[in-house]
């Protein structure tokens, strides 16, 4: 092969497997890259939930039922409706990676009118997916029946002779409240505090007192799966002997659900994922108008729709897990 | 450009005319087996509840029909069914094996710590 002569130094690999120039993959750089950085990311997501798992299997006895926790639905206030808002979610994510796949397919065929709609609708789905779980944080972040946290750090919840949940406002009378929130513009600069709790630990005694059929409910899981209720005069001795703390709603340090750390593990993850979703519309929304402005079109194909499809459904197939590990085992 | 695409999924037992019926077909599957297991998740029936090999029945039928559910994902709607074998071997097997791997590492550890607590000289409840 020295046509050229002189300088060229041939390595004799030339139209070899190694000689350069070989797809054996038959994918192309980018395409790879996705993939690769998809293997990355599903590790990540990994780390996080077998860290779940270990925090759980560590307080295997006590661990919170989910079932119990996320049990609302919008508009239908005060129903008990466990898995369906999470369900709903679910299927609109699933809808949105069909319309995505539609689109990748409508790429293939050069059709820009299609790859269009289907991008719209795309973004459609993962915004209202995004939208969902702010909703859903919001509601877990507010609480709703209140609990006990005790010095131990252990949550006692209330519940009636029937074992439905009772609510700390249907049983226990605000009095009037010395303290005032600390915030920094009252003292030192550096020092503030978070939203008092609307009751006290004393105030929450004198209604338990008052009201023979509420019983404290322990975060002890039986052998049939149900939290441990217990009886009335040690529901009064726990809170009266134990009671430290009045906890209303979730944060990283409390949680009126149960351990803390199922409150930590739900924000770091669904944030993690919902961090993802919101990159995602983000970036469909750039191939989006990418679409409409003709690049790909002009270029004779779609692979970054495709490209971008993978990170897509990529989010979907993380989710799928999250349902699994978060609402359903 | 041609495209070539499988389109056979359940080893051959169903049968697509075109790539986009299989994606519509992928969604039956994938909306049916969510259905299974939101319903599983709300009525919880104790005859699942026995245990096998340290976790609930019902635990274990949750995590296979995931698992199935990241199968068609990945297959069919990332194409993988379409990739070479190379391909699909060094992103799946990868991820599969380092996956059991931090499970396994940190599932046993956690059970340990919980005997700890449960079996030694910690008190936690007060």
């Amino acid at each position: 092969m020295l046509l050229m002569g002189t300088t060229v130094v041939n390595t004799g690999t030339e139209g070899k497997t190694w000689g350069g120039g070989n797809q054996p993959l038959k994918a192309s750089y980018g395409k790879m890259m996705m993939w690769f950085f998809i293997v990355s990311d599903a590790l990540t997501f990994s780390g996080f939930l077998a860290a779940y798992g270990f925090s759980r299997f560590k307080f295997i006895e006590t661990w919170p039922i989910a079932d119990e926790v996320f049990t609302h639905v919008p508009f239908l206030h005060g129903q008990e409706l466990p898995m369906i808002y999470v369900a709903f979610m679910t299927f609109i994510l699933i809808m949105s990676s069909v319309t995505m796949v539609l689109a990748v397919d409508a790429g293939h065929h050069l059709n820009k009118g299609k790859v269009t709609i289907y991008m719209f609708l795309t973004i459609i789905g993962g915004l209202i997916f995004v939208g969902s779980q702010a909703w859903e944080w919001a509601t877990f972040i507010k609480g709703d029946f209140g609990a006990i946290q005790t010095k131990g750090g252990n949550i006692l919840q209330f519940v009636d002779n029937n074992g439905h949940r009772v609510a700390l406002r249907d049983f226990v009378v605000a009095g009037p409240h010395e303290r005032e929130r600390l915030d920094r513009n009252e003292g030192v600069w550096f020092m503030s505090e978070g939203t008092l709790p609307t009751y006290t630990v004393e105030e929450v005694v004198s209604g338990l007192e008052s009201h023979e059929n509420i019983l404290v409910r322990t975060q002890d899981i039986n052998e049939h799966g149900h939290k441990t209720i217990l009886s009335r005069e040690e529901s009064l001795k726990q809170i009266k002997l134990n009671g430290k703390h009045v906890v209303e709603g979730a944060n990283l340090h409390v949680n009126e659900y149960g351990s803390p750390l199922f409150a930590d593990f739900f924000f770091f993850i669904t944030g993690f994922h919902g961090f993802h979703v919101f990159s995602g519309v983000i970036i469909n929304i750039i191939i989006f108008f990418n679409v409409i402005l003709g690049t790909y079109e002009k270029r004779k194909s779609y692979e970054m729709v495709e490209k971008v499809g993978l990170y897509w459904h990529f989010v979907d197939l993380v989710w799928v897990f999250v349902f699994t590990f978060f609402y359903l085992v | 450009m041609a495209h070539a695409h499988k389109l056979e999924i359940l080893r051959g037992l169903i049968k697509f005319k075109s790539n986009t019926q299989k994606i519509w077909g992928v969604l039956v599957l994938l909306t049916i087996v969510t259905s299974v297991e939101v319903v599983l998740g709300i009525i919880k029936p104790e005859a699942l509840s026995g245990h096998f090999l340290g976790m609930k029945i019902l635990n274990w039928i949750f995590i296979i029909l995931t698992l199935v559910k990241a199968y068609y994902i990945t297959w069919d709607f990332m194409h993988m069914r379409d990739e070479t074998p190379a391909l699909r071997r060094m992103v799946v097997w990868t991820t599969i094996f380092l996956i059991l791997y931090l499970l396994f590492i940190l599932l046993q550890e956690g059970g340990y710590i919980q005997e700890v607590y449960t079996s030694g000289y910690l008190k936690r409840d007060f």
